[in-house]
């Protein structure tokens, strides 16, 4: 969407998808330094910093990049908030997992400038292969305070409000948003944009930067200090955890003495719980949990005291469920606590789901329509675009093949994430595994070896995939000596992502031209020595190239070149 | 009291559907209202099945319409729609489907009364255009199909939103140079006239007056 949008002075009122708003948010609050690698569904971040910084309204003192990977643009954001600056780095559920392993010592070590973490996960895989997962889990893992926002709105206001604890007390902070919050849209307030005009300069200081035992236990203590500190001082007091009376119709304050059951919620979970509400006209007290780590412990123990039976509204993982279970053994040990057992584990919720836990729980007699969908379709699978430059390479490998006198069967297909796991759809049928990005060059290698070099392999790397995860296990299946084929496909941008610019492409994130990394170049300094760029347009070559290689007795690497339809 | 109001748009990626999502959203913020949308981006844009949400009233909580909770469905894909049905429901649907039919790899395409007759299990009125069709004739242009509707929608107040709203919405979100196109798309579509189509008047409860 235009830049100009989320540029909008203050005090209007504009429509804001929740990842726009989380910009927004941002920017209200001086950031200076942003960094990411694009993944859905929190690709507009990145994208909408990228607009602004390459437009007319370009924003002085505010550097974006896009990483080569998770993991460096976490760093390269502690970096710069080690330094002073207001920091923020965008990525999607499975880029934390890139970026774990520094974001444990990160949080013990902490932060200076403000920074603040935003991760989207996907429940029910709408736009990811890989797993549902629930990044929550890293919020006990590593400490980290986490929010969850539910509505654009929140999204904005939630970044302002990580920012002033995350400087408050020196520790990154997340935000955890999911599919249905950071590509819902609503109308967002804007606030002031605040220009960040701090000079960055990073002091030393070994006592707080260098987490070597036996200095890092004492980190560990002071973390888990600051987290107690946090959860009296903020999740306890602020009112984004919050008990909603709610009565739709008439507005009154239901008097919480003696309330028999009670909801809670967070997230776009909330949204479904209060919409059951103000369906089935109830009044009933609903506790919205904005702050997941640390929790309001006493604020969760107010609120059960009198009840009979609670509701958890959450997806996926009952991690809040497991908390007021906890809870409740202190305050009310009688309390029926409901869960998982209405609210499924797997895939996102919907709000009927919800409707009807909620009518289940206050004994509501709530029936929704039986529907007999006779005429059914099957689901459109995505497809490649027409003129997808991918469509020339797995035509390309099954010519090669059948020149062969070899069929599909014959060969192990190495999927990957990108455009071209569409490798897996009909009418290509060209993946036998799709693991995440890196992974398939890894694997192969396993494959080789445990079948002693004979069984063919063909893995599929990106061009944006090989420099965020392909390059270790390509020097790896090089140095050990395994044969795999490995066809990187280079269409000059990160495509399912929209668009995004990497390495391999001569302009930065903030728009400076720069010279372009050459894959072969790398490629060759892995080892491998047989390598070949060509343009898959010229099937001839490619096709000989594909028969060549798969006969090859060391790793060998083909570049196939040509830019996707939508390159400029 | 007034209700929410619920649309869904189906179709295939690259139809435009997000794009109208965020013309209705305009649209209702113009008139105050509370509103919120739900879309997929990312492999589902790969040409794949797209549905998005659209809700606007006083208080709208869920960026999701619930089953059977829909007011207006529009589909650009007629064999679309038949997945949309999740929504529908006889006391309250309006099906609104442009007769334009995408054949889905590895599926016989079924004919256009047969969806016809289904879509009628769950709606109380299924109104068929052929928008692809008209747009491809009078303006070679056959993307704007979305628009197009909207235009018809719009004009017979099957969107409870004033038509000045949804006007400067286009305007605030279709760019400069593609508005007069996309304005006579839309102006198409206020004059069309389908054979069954004597605007009977909506359920009051979604009208905004």
């Amino acid at each position: 969407m235009s830049s100009i949008k989320i540029l909008e002075k203050k005090g209007t009122k504009e429509i804001l998808l929740g990842n726009e708003a989380i910009v927004r948010g941002a920017l209200e609050s001086g950031v200076q330094f942003v960094s990411t690698y694009p993944g859905t569904p929190a690709s507009e971040i990145g994208n909408t910093f990228y607009e602004i910084q390459n437009s007319e309204f370009k924003i002085q003192d505010l550097y974006f990049e896009f990483s080569t990977n998770e993991k460096v643009a976490l760093e390269a954001g502690a970096g710069a908030s080690f330094s002073g600056l207001r920091t923020l780095v965008a990525m999607k559920h499975f880029g934390l997992n890139v970026a774990s392993d520094f974001l444990m010592p990160l949080v013990y070590s902490g932060v200076r400038g403000g920074l603040v973490i935003v991760v989207a996960d996907d429940p029910g895989c709408s736009s990811s292969a890989q797993s549902e997962q629930d990044s929550r889990a890293y919020s006990y893992l590593a400490h980290i305070p986490t929010l969850t926002p539910a509505t654009s709105q929140e999204c904005k206001d939630f970044v302002k409000f990580a920012f002033e604890i995350s400087e408050k007390y020196k520790i990154p902070v997340m935000i955890r948003t999911t599919t249905r919050v950071a590509l819902q849209t609503g109308p967002v307030k804007l606030g002031k944009i605040t220009r960040g005009q701090r000079k960055g300069k990073f002091v030393k200081d070994i006592n707080k930067f260098v987490t070597m035992p036996p200095r890092v236990l004492e980190m560990h203590e002071e973390l888990l200090d600051k987290i107690e500190k946090i959860r009296k001082e903020i999740s306890e007091k602020s009112n984004i955890n919050k008990i909603q009376n709610s009565n739709a119709k008439s507005k009154t304050k239901i008097k919480t003495q003696n309330p028999k059951a009670g909801i809670i919620a967070s997230g776009v979970s909330y949204l479904y719980a209060m919409e059951a509400v103000k369906e089935l006209g109830l009044e009933i007290p609903v506790l919205k949990l904005g702050f997941f780590y640390p929790s309001p412990a006493n604020k969760i123990k107010k609120f059960i005291k009198p009840l009979k039976k609670v509701l958890i509204v959450e997806e996926l993982e009952p991690y809040i469920e497991r908390e007021v279970k906890g809870l409740a053994k202190d305050v009310n040990c009688k309390l029926e606590v409901i869960g998982k057992d209405l609210i499924p584990e797997v895939d996102e919720l919907h709000p009927e789901i919800v409707l009807q836990a909620v009518a289940k729980l206050t004994n509501k007699n709530y029936q929704l329509p039986t529907a007999n969908y006779k005429l059914k379709t099957i689901n459109r699978s995505p497809q490649l675009c027409p003129g997808c430059p991918y469509w020339l390479v797995f035509s390309g490998i099954k010519t090669a093949l059948k020149e062969m006198n070899l069929s599909e069967k014959d060969v192990v297909f190495g999927g990957e994430i990108g455009c071209y796991m569409l490798a897996g759809v009909p009418p290509h049928f060209l993946q036998d595994y799709l693991y995440c990005m890196g992974s398939d060059v890894g694997i192969a290698h396993g494959i080789k070896k445990a079948s002693k070099n004979k069984q063919k392999i063909i893995a599929f790397v990106g061009d944006s995939s090989f420099f965020h995860a392909g390059i270790p296990a390509l020097i790896n299946a090089a140095h050990n000596k395994s044969n795999p084929l490995i066809i990187i496909m280079d269409n000059g941008t990160t495509a399912m992502t929209g668009h995004q610019p990497h390495p391999g492409i001569a302009r930065t994130g903030m728009g400076e031209k720069v010279p372009k990394i050459k894959i072969e170049d790398i490629v060759r300094a892995c080892g491998v020595k047989n390598l070949k760029v060509i343009d898959q347009g010229n099937q001839k070559e490619f096709v000989k190239t594909i028969k060549e290689f798969l006969n090859k007795k060391e790793v060998s690497v083909i570049i196939a070149q040509r830019p996707c339809i939508f390159v400029k | 009291m007034e209700k929410d109001f619920n649309i869904i748009i189906s179709g295939v990626g690259g139809q435009g559907i997000i794009t109208l999502t965020r013309i209705l959203a305009e649209a209702a913020l113009i008139e105050k209202k509370d509103v919120k949308t739900s879309e997929l981006h990312g492999l589902s844009q790969r040409g794949g099945s797209v549905e998005t949400h659209i809700r606007f009233g006083k208080e709208v909580y869920s960026p999701l319409v619930r089953q059977a909770g829909a007011d207006l469905i529009i589909s650009l894909e007629a064999q679309e729609a038949l997945k949309s049905c999740y929504y529908g429901s006889r006391k309250r649907t309006v099906f609104l489907v442009n007769e334009f039919v995408k054949p889905i790899f590895g599926s016989t395409t079924i004919p256009l009364q047969k969806i016809k007759k289904e879509l009628e299990k769950f709606s109380k009125k299924v109104i068929l255009i052929p928008a692809t069709r008209i747009l491809k004739e009078k303006l070679n242009n056959p993307i704007l199909a979305g628009i197009y509707l909207l235009g018809y929608a719009n004009c017979k107040k099957l969107i409870p939103l004033k038509e000045r709203s949804v006007s400067k919405a286009l305007e605030k979100v279709i760019p400069k140079e593609y508005l007069s196109i996309n304005k006579q798309a839309f102006n198409l579509g206020k004059k069309y006239e389908s054979c069954d189509c004597s605007s009977r008047s909506r359920d009051s409860d979604a009208s905004s007056n």
